[in-house]
């Protein structure tokens, strides 16, 4: 029942998505409001029924509905209600499903908000997302079906991969890392539009603007998450191993950072209209490489997900899109003149510009780092790993730059600076960076790279706080307002400057998070006896008890470990090992004890048979906590930048809204 | 534009659109074990019935070393029975069967080896040392080790009769 209900839903998506992305064309050409309306109705018909898709999936899985194959697969009696919800995104073809729904969800959202404000782009954007949706229900219609039906229906299912039900933030790590990706679309379908339309000014920017930063405020959320996760469920006491699906989810981001900055240049000098262009399609092009790579099998990654004959669609979609998008650029390459020139070196352009080299080079590096081993093996036959060497080798300077850039960019003037604002704005972060240089010496960190990252970190640091503090001083002084009110209406009245500030200074305590926790990383591994301790840091780790038990789907078998500080207790805690029947190896579960200071991170490496000694993996890794709350900040930052302003809304409704309000930036 | 920056594009894509269609034709999982070729890590393996066996006691015998663990379904247990039959057909040709049980409790073990009536020395990896030592991913993995102590093959995965046969008489 529910199997027929929803093979029949996806392929009447399927239809009406196919459907309205032709009338949304041809009513747009022959001038035919109705046929236009007709693909908005469209629109909302594809989200009404992929969101009928979505909860027949989860009425399957919660029901525990074995005759569909993909609940026989991904779900079991045993699997409590959360990992049961969540199956959805487990595996292959429910995630597919989960995409569609987003993708409905942003393409009503742009559908509606964007109608009133651009009536001659939306026909073409409608069209382009509902040609995204329909490459996207057609793979969940045909080749990767969730409500393929088994007969017989078996008694109980396989269950959730085990990595994928042991910790809660897998329930929100893809949909957000999804969101992410899919958010791309919007901006991409309204470039597109310009260039259907040819009108290439910089209406389509100043659409696509708040956009894209929500699909770059979920996609960094998505990709910390993810980092997270790895961190505490993969048990290796890292967050990032530059796996190609990681890779994968970094590489948009990279181009769509570069994005967010080079379309302010656009809007302020009318430059760079190609490439932004280009820029926008490459990142969507790369969002959908990413899920190409999860789901082709043609590299060995943790998210593989098993293969399945969708890779060779989803190429030659990427090979569609290249080529459409880059053909019609082509096409009206005439029209995209620049109209506005370099003055100079020393001025925000030039930082911009250099921060979108640098992220592109970054990117460059990351995708022909992922693509390698392929390249090798088709070249020469010979299968080779790339790195994290490589990665770090190539990547860590760049970031370096970038960071400096990220400092000085917000704060130096457009156009040409002068010598005196330089001096005014850079002098005292510059002092703090060097202080930081010397108390960071001081406490011990060796190594050009290491002392850079904290200097530049200082230095970015102080010139965000700089500009709130002057800002507020400012506020302070005219209108006599109190700090708090001073900061927060500082804030209100230009949302775009001071929310990009604040994500600057959500990367600085990531960048600070990833050097200290590699930098002054302790790991120790030792086997101990009952009873026995190891030292290391400030610790002390007695191993205490080793206990194992069956539970209904694996069987558990965890050490009980006594932490100390000073002679103080100040922990107990338990890392585990898990056995599946179906895995090859037994998952780890990692305790970690996080705080502000430092994490300390203990992992079960191995036992005795008797349970008389355990082999113990200990880390410390100082400062972790701050790249997740970095992330925090980032989105916050994110949040304050696309923060509807009611006052200007309220003042004008129809005209088009400035991009930057003239004195300010 | 030019019409030869208008080809730019094309020519940039085409390469990477044929190198990632030729993914499809490769297998990422199948990794080369760096060790086939070269001589096998020593090891000494106390086996559950109080026996020892090494590698050193061994020379001038082919051994077949399995890494198995008795959580491992189905795969460990689909090939035990295959391993036993190429034990009982080829110990008195100079052939060594071993099992290696790691990360497992040893009650569990030893009834693995009861239910599948095991002949041939089995012993427990206690700290995870010999797995280490021949670079195991998972169970169950198997090492052929030929006459001169060099690793013939590596096999992933259940083994069948057919494939041990093959590889057992290749070492012959």
């Amino acid at each position: 029942m529910i199997s027929t209900l929803g093979r029949f839903t996806l392929a009447l998506a399927l239809g009406i998505a196919i459907y309205g992305a032709i009338v949304s064309i041809l009513g747009a050409r022959r001038r035919k409001p109705a046929l236009i309306e007709s693909g908005r109705g469209a629109v909302f018909a594809v989200f009404g029924l992929a969101t009928f898709a979505v909860l027949l999936m989860e009425a399957a899985l919660v029901g525990r509905d074995f005759s569909i194959q993909y609940v026989a697969r991904n779900g079991s009696l045993g699997t409590p209600l959360l990992y049961t919800v969540i199956a959805m995104w487990g595996a292959l073809e429910g995630s597919i499903l989960l995409w569609i729904w987003i993708l409905a969800l942003m393409s009503l959202l742009a559908v509606v908000m964007e109608g009133k404000r651009n009536r001659e782009a939306i026909p073409y954007a409608t069209a382009v997302l509902l040609s995204i949706s329909a490459f996207f229900l057609f793979l969940a219609a045909f080749p990767a079906n969730p409500f393929t039906a088994i007969f017989p229906p078996p008694a109980d299912g396989r269950g959730p991969n085990p990595l994928l039900q042991n910790h809660p933030l897998m329930a929100i790590h893809p949909p957000c890392l999804y969101a992410g990706y899919v958010g791309w679309s919007v901006p991409y379908a309204f470039a597109m539009a310009a260039l259907m339309t040819g009108r290439l000014g910089e209406e389509w920017i100043r659409t696509v603007r708040r956009w894209s930063i929500v699909a770059w405020g979920f996609l960094t959320v998505g990709v910390i998450l993810g980092g997270w996760w790895s961190y505490e469920v993969l048990g290796w006491g890292g967050y990032w191993a530059w796996d190609p699906v990681e890779n994968a989810s970094l590489l948009p981001w990279l181009t769509g950072t570069a994005f967010l900055h080079s379309i302010m240049i656009q809007e302020r000098r009318k430059m760079l209209k190609v490439w932004n262009l280009a820029l926008i399609i490459t990142t969507f092009a790369l969002t959908i490489f990413g899920t190409f790579l999860t789901r082709s099998g043609i590299l060995s990654s943790v998210h593989a997900f098993s293969e399945s004959t969708i890779g060779p669609l989803f190429l030659a979609f990427i090979g569609v899109i290249l080529l459409v998008s880059f053909g019609f650029l082509a096409y009206r390459s005439d029209g995209l003149k620049a109209e506005g020139d370099l003055d100079s070196l020393v001025s925000r352009e030039t930082a911009f510009l250099m921060n979108n080299l640098l992220l592109l080079g970054f990117a460059f590096a990351v995708f022909l780092g992922t693509l390698f081993p392929l390249i090798s093996e088709a070249v020469r036959g010979v299968k080779v790993s790339v790195g994290e060497p490589f990665f770090n080798k190539v990547n860590v300077p760049i970031g370096l730059v970038l960071i400096f850039l990220m400092a000085i960019g917000p704060l130096i003037a457009w156009r040409r600076a002068s010598l005196e604002s330089l001096r005014r704005n850079f002098s005292l972060p510059l002092l703090l960076a060097f202080l930081g240089t010397g108390v960071s010496s001081i406490l011990g960190v060796r190594g050009l790279y290491p002392l850079l990252a904290f200097s530049l970190a200082m230095f970015a640091a102080a010139t965000v706080i700089q500009e709130f503090a002057r800002g507020v001083r400012a506020r302070r002084q005219i209108s006599g307002e109190g700090y708090l009110t001073a900061l927060s209406n500082l804030t209100r009245r230009s949302r775009r400057r001071y929310g990009g500030l604040i994500v600057h200074l959500g990367v600085v305590l990531v960048v600070i998070g990833i050097t200290a926790s590699t930098v002054f990383r302790l790991e120790k591994e030792v086997s101990l006896k009952r009873g026995e301790s190891m030292h290391l840091g400030r610790y002390q780790v007695r191993f205490d008890d080793l206990t194992a038990w069956q539970e209904a789907h694996r069987f558990v078998v965890q050490g009980t470990f006594t932490v100390l500080n000073a002679n103080r207790q100040v922990a107990e805690m338990r890392p585990a090992k898990r056995f599946y029947p179906s895995e090859q190896q037994p998952i780890g579960t990692v305790d970690v004890r996080s705080t502000p200071r430092e994490d300390l991170y203990l992992i079960l490496s191995s036992f005795t048979q008797d349970g008389a000694s355990a082999t113990l993996k200990v880390l410390i890794r100082p400062l972790v906590m701050w790249i997740w709350i970095g992330g925090a900040v980032m989105a916050l930052g994110a949040l304050v930048a696309i923060w509807p302003d009611r006052r200007v809304l309220a003042a004008e409704p129809v005209k088009e809204r400035v991009a930057w309000q003239p004195g300010r930036s | 534009m030019a019409t030869w920056k208008k080809l730019i594009v094309p020519i940039a894509i085409t390469p990477i659109l044929l190198l990632l269609a030729y993914g499809f034709k490769t297998n990422p999982r199948q990794v080369p074990s760096p060790l086939v070729g070269n001589s096998a890590p020593p090891f000494a393996l106390s086996s559950f019935d109080g026996g020892t066996t090494g590698l050193e006691q061994l020379r001038g015998t082919a051994i077949v070393l399995n890494f198995w663990a008795s959580w491992c379904f189905p795969a460990c247990f689909e090939e035990a029975p295959a391993l036993e039959a190429a034990w009982r057909a080829y110990k008195d040709r100079g052939v060594m069967v071993i099992g290696v049980d790691i990360q497992d409790r040893e009650a569990d073990a030893k009834a693995f080896i009861e239910r599948f009536k095991l002949s041939f020395p089995n012993g427990p990896d206690p700290q995870g040392r010999m797995s280490i030592d021949y670079g195991v991913y998972g169970v169950p993995e198997t090492f052929f080790i030929n006459r001169e102590g060099k690793i013939h093959y590596k096999h992933v995965g259940a083994l069948t009769k057919q494939m041990l046969q093959g590889k057992i008489e290749e070492m012959l």
